[in-house]
C-alpha cells in the first residue's frame, strides 16, 4: 500500500522536475508504438474492409485465423522477429536488432490482427447497411473499400485505439527485439520491467503511472481531434 | 450523348433464392418513355422485380437484353429503395458522391449538389449528417441523390410508403418534374391513388408472375383479370 | 484521412529528433554488472575519453554469449570461464580478458532457519540448506550466477535436478527478478554482492554467508571474432577493451563503492589467448 502511495508520489515528482530521461523514454515509446499503430492501420483497415466487401473460398477461415492471430503471444512474436533480424537470420544485413525499427516491426505483427479484426466487423456491419446503395451505384470494389474506410472512420478510430492501447503496455516482444538499451531502446514498459527486477517499486511504479496518464492522454487528444472534425462534415 | 438503354426487354426470366422461386416467369418490355406503375399484393415480387430490372438480383434463368452497352447501361440508371440508405455524411455530401464517382470535379459537383439542395428544400440542412434528417427529407434526398447524375431510366421502390401526406405531395411533384424532363420511371406502389395520380402504364404483379400490362386509365377501369378487380376492390389476395 | 496525415506528421517530426551519430558499439554484459551501478559510472568516462556510445544489452551470461555467437553484439562481459574458454575456441572471440571480480554471498531470511551464519565454507552452508529443505529462490536462467549455483551443489554432493519444487524454485529470471521471487518467498538465494546492495526490496532478507573464495567471480571481456562476423565492430571493441584494461579504469572499478562497501576488485591482466 506504501509503495503505491510512494508511486504516484514520485511520478508527480518525475514528472514536475521535467527529467530529461523520463521525456526520452517517454517520447521514444510514443514514437514507437504511435508508428507502429500507423502502420498496422494502413494495412489492417484496408484487410478488414476487403474481407467484409469480398466473398471468396475461405472467407471463414480467413476471419477465423484473424480472430485467432488477435491473441498472437508476443513473446513469441518478439522471439520470431528476433531470429529473423539476428545477424545470423534471413534479415541480418539490414542491422535492425536492437533499434527502434524492430521495436515497430514486432509491435505492427502484434497489433495488425487486432486492427484488422476490428475493422472488419465495423465495416462489415456498414457494408450491411451501404451495400444495395454502393452496388446501384456501380461502384467498383476500391471504391467501395474507401467508402466504407472513410464513413465507418469512428469505429476505425476504436480500431486504432485499441491497437495503440496494446502496443503501448507492451513488453515482451520489444524487450526481446529492442534489448532495452539506455538512450536507444528503452521505454517505458521495459525501464518499468528494469526497476521491478531492481526492486525499485517506487520508482517503477511512478513511471508505471505515467504510461497509464499517457495511455488516457493520447486517447483524449485523438478523441478531441475527431469532434473538431465532426462539428464541420460528420 | 450516351447510347440509349431503352428499350429493354425481358424474357422468360427467373429470381429464385436457395432453389425457390421468387418471381418468373417474367416477359416484359420497357419502352422509351413513360411513368410505370408496379402494382400488386404484398408478397407479389414488387420489390424483386425491381431489383431483378436494375441488375441488384441476377436471374437465375432467363435473359435482360438492354438496347446499349454494358458500361451504359449501368451508368443510365438509378434506384430509390424504400427505406432511404443514406452515406453516414452531410446531406449535400450525399448528392456529391455519385457525381464524384464518374470523376466530376469537386466544385462542380458542389455546384450541382447545391442547385438539387435548394430544389429539395434543404438548404438549412445541407451540412446536417443526413442520418439526422426526417423520413421525408431523407426519402427526397435519396430521389435528389438518384437524379443528380441525370440516368435515363429512375428505379422508386415505394417511395412513399413510410410517409405523410404532405412529404409524399412534394415527393411526387419531384417525380412529376423528372417524368416531364423526359426520364423513364418505374416505380412501385400499393397506393392506389398514387397509381392514379402518376402512372402512364400498370404492371399487375400477381404470385411473382406479370398477370396484367395496361394503360392506367383501362387498368383503373376495366381491368382484365379476375384478381386485378379483387385488388382494386380492396379485398385480400393470397 | 486529415487526422491520418496529422499523425503521420507528428512521427516524422519525432523521428527528426531522434537521430544520434557519435561512434557506437553494442556490448553485452550481465544483470550483475549493470545493477551494481558502476555502468552508470563508466559509461560517462567512455563517451568523455573515446568519444564512444557503448550500448549496454543487459542480459544473463548464456545470452550474452549467444548474442555473440549470433554476431549480434560487437563485446561481451560476463562471468563464466568455461563457457567463455568455450567461445573462444569455437573462434567466436579472439581472446578474453579478465577484467575484474566481485563475490557471490549467500542471502536468506533474518532468523535463518537453515542456520548457515556461522558456516565455514558455502559448501557447508548449501548442504544446511538442502537438509532441512529451506525455501531456495534459484535463477534458473542459464546465466553465470546460475552456473556457478549449479557448481557449488554439484561440489557439495547435490543434485539440483533432483530437488523438490516443494523447497528449491527455479525462478527463470533475471538477478533482480529473482531477488523479488525470494523476497517475497522469504527463500534464501545466492546472489551478486552488488545486486543484492543495490536491490530496493530487501523485506526480511538479510546478507547470511560471504567471503569463501569460491564465490569469487571473475568478469571477462571479450570481443567478437571479425573474421566470423566481419560487421561487427572490432576497432571501437579492442578500443574499449584497452580502455577498461587502463589504469584510469581500473582505478574507476576499485573505488567504486555503494553504502561504503566497494564491490569490484579490479585485476586487468595481460592479454591471455
Amino acid at each position: 500500500m506504501n509503495d503505491i502511495v510512494e508511486g504516484m508520489l514520485s511520478a508527480f515528482r518525475l514528472i514536475f522536475s521535467l527529467d530529461a530521461d523520463l521525456f526520452e523514454i517517454i517520447l521514444l515509446s510514443l514514437q514507437v508504438t504511435l508508428t507502429a499503430v500507423v502502420i498496422a492501420s494502413i494495412i489492417g483497415m484496408p484487410m478488414g474492409a476487403w474481407l467484409a466487401v469480398n466473398r471468396f473460398r475461405f472467407r471463414r477461415l480467413t476471419i477465423a485465423i484473424l480472430n485467432a492471430l488477435m491473441g498472437l503471444p508476443p513473446v513469441v512474436v518478439g522471439l520470431i522477429v528476433y531470429i529473423m533480424l539476428s545477424r545470423s537470420g534471413p534479415f541480418g544485413v539490414l542491422n535492425l536488432l536492437f533499434t527502434p525499427t524492430a521495436m515497430v516491426i514486432a509491435q505492427v505483427i502484434i497489433i495488425t490482427p487486432l486492427i484488422a479484426s476490428i475493422s472488419h466487423q465495423a465495416i462489415r456491419d456498414l457494408w450491411a447497411d451501404y451495400h444495395d446503395l454502393l452496388i446501384s451505384l456501380n461502384t467498383t470494389k476500391r471504391q467501395r473499400i474507401l467508402t466504407l474506410i472513410k464513413d465507418a472512420r469512428r469505429s476505425l478510430l476504436t480500431a486504432s485505439l485499441a491497437g495503440f492501447g496494446r502496443a503501448i503496455g507492451e513488453v515482451g516482444a520489444i524487450m526481446i527485439v529492442g534489448g532495452n538499451i539506455d538512450h536507444l531502446t528503452r521505454v517505458l514498459t521495459t525501464a518499468i520491467a528494469l526497476e521491478t527486477g531492481k526492486g525499485e517499486f517506487a520508482f517503477a511504479l511512478a513511471l508505471g503511472f505515467v504510461l497509464i496518464a499517457l495511455a488516457i492522454i493520447v486517447n483524449l487528444a485523438i478523441h478531441s481531434i475527431s469532434k473538431t472534425e465532426r462539428a464541420s462534415n460528420w | 450523348m450516351v447510347d440509349k438503354i431503352l428499350p429493354l426487354n425481358v424474357k422468360n426470366a427467373f429470381v429464385k433464392k436457395r432453389g425457390k422461386r421468387i418471381i418468373g416467369p417474367i416477359d416484359v418490355q420497357l419502352s422509351t418513355k413513360g411513368f410505370t406503375m408496379v402494382m400488386g399484393p404484398n408478397g407479389s415480387g414488387k420489390t424483386t422485380l425491381l431489383r431483378l430490372l436494375h441488375g441488384l438480383e441476377n436471374p437465375r434463368e432467363g435473359k435482360l437484353k438492354w438496347n446499349g452497352n454494358i458500361e451504359s447501361v449501368r451508368l443510365e440508371q438509378s434506384f430509390v429503395f424504400q427505406t432511404p440508405i443514406m452515406l453516414r455524411r452531410t446531406a449535400i455530401e450525399n448528392i456529391i458522391y455519385p457525381l464524384k464517382l464518374r470523376g466530376i470535379p469537386n466544385d462542380i459537383a458542389t455546384k450541382i449538389a447545391n442547385e438539387w439542395i435548394s430544389k429539395i428544400n434543404l438548404e438549412n440542412s445541407s451540412n446536417v449528417n443526413a442520418r439526422f434528417l426526417s423520413g421525408g427529407e431523407k426519402q427526397k434526398l435519396a430521389i435528389a441523390r438518384a437524379l443528380t447524375t441525370k440516368p435515363q431510366l429512375l428505379f422508386l421502390d415505394e417511395p412513399t410508403a413510410n410517409l405523410d401526406g404532405s412529404a409524399t405531395k412534394e415527393i411526387e411533384k419531384l417525380l412529376q418534374e423528372a417524368h416531364k424532363a423526359g426520364t423513364r420511371l418505374i416505380m412501385t406502389t400499393h397506393d392506389m391513388g398514387q397509381g392514379k395520380r402518376l402512372a402512364d402504364d400498370i404492371i399487375f404483379l400477381y404470385r411473382g408472375t406479370i398477370h396484367e400490362t395496361a394503360k392506367a386509365i383501362s387498368f383503373f377501369k376495366y381491368p382484365a383479370t379476375q384478381e386485378a378487380q379483387a385488388f382494386l376492390n380492396g379485398d385480400i389476395l393470397e | 484521412m486529415k487526422l491520418t496525415i496529422r499523425i503521420l506528421a507528428f512521427l516524422f517530426i519525432l523521428l527528426i529528433n531522434g537521430t544520434v551519430n557519435a561512434a557506437e558499439m553494442k556490448l553485452a554484459v550481465t544483470t550483475s554488472f549493470n545493477n551494481s551501478g558502476l555502468s552508470d559510472i563508466l559509461l560517462p568516462e567512455i563517451k568523455k575519453d573515446l568519444n564512444l556510445d557503448v550500448q549496454l544489452l543487459v542480459v544473463g551470461t548464456g545470452q550474452a554469449l549467444k548474442l555473440g555467437r549470433a554476431g549480434d553484439v560487437d563485446a561481451i562481459l560476463v562471468h563464466s570461464k568455461k563457457a567463455e574458454e568455450e567461445f573462444i575456441s569455437q573462434g567466436f572471440g579472439i581472446h578474453r580478458r579478465e577484467i575484474m571480480y566481485n563475490d557471490f554471498v549467500i542471502i536468506g531470511p533474518f532468523n535463518d532457519p537453515a542456520k548457515i551464519s556461522q558456516s565455514k565454507t558455502v559448501v557447508s552452508a548449501l548442504e544446511k540448506i538442502a537438509v532441512t529443505k529451506s525455501l531456495f529462490a534459484s535463477r534458473g536462467d542459464d546465466s553465470g550466477t546460475h552456473r556457478k549455483e549449479l557448481s557449488l551443489w554439484k561440489i557439495a554432493g547435490q543434485d539440483p535436478e533432483k530437488f523438490d519444487a516443494s523447497w528449491y524454485r527455479a525462478a527463470g529470471s533475471g538477478m533482480g527478478a529473482t531477488l523479488n521471487t525470494a523476497s517475497g518467498m522469504n527463500a534464501y538465494i545466492m546472489s551478486d554482492r552488488a545486486s543484492w546492495l543495490k536491490f530496493g526490496n530487501k523485506g526480511d532478507l538479510k546478507l547470511l554467508f560471504s567471503g569463501d573464495p569460491v564465490l569469487f567471480n571473475q568478469y571477462a571481456y571479450l570481443s567478437v571474432n571479425p573474421e566470423k562476423h566481419s560487421h561487427v565492430k572490432f576497432d571501437h571493441a579492442q578500443k574499449l577493451e584497452a580502455w577498461l584494461t587502463s589504469a584510469k579504469a581500473q582505478k574507476l572499478i576499485g573505488e567504486y563503492a555503494i553504502n561504503g562497501e566497494t564491490l569490484f576488485i579490479p585485476n586487468a591482466n595481460a592479454k591471455v589467448n
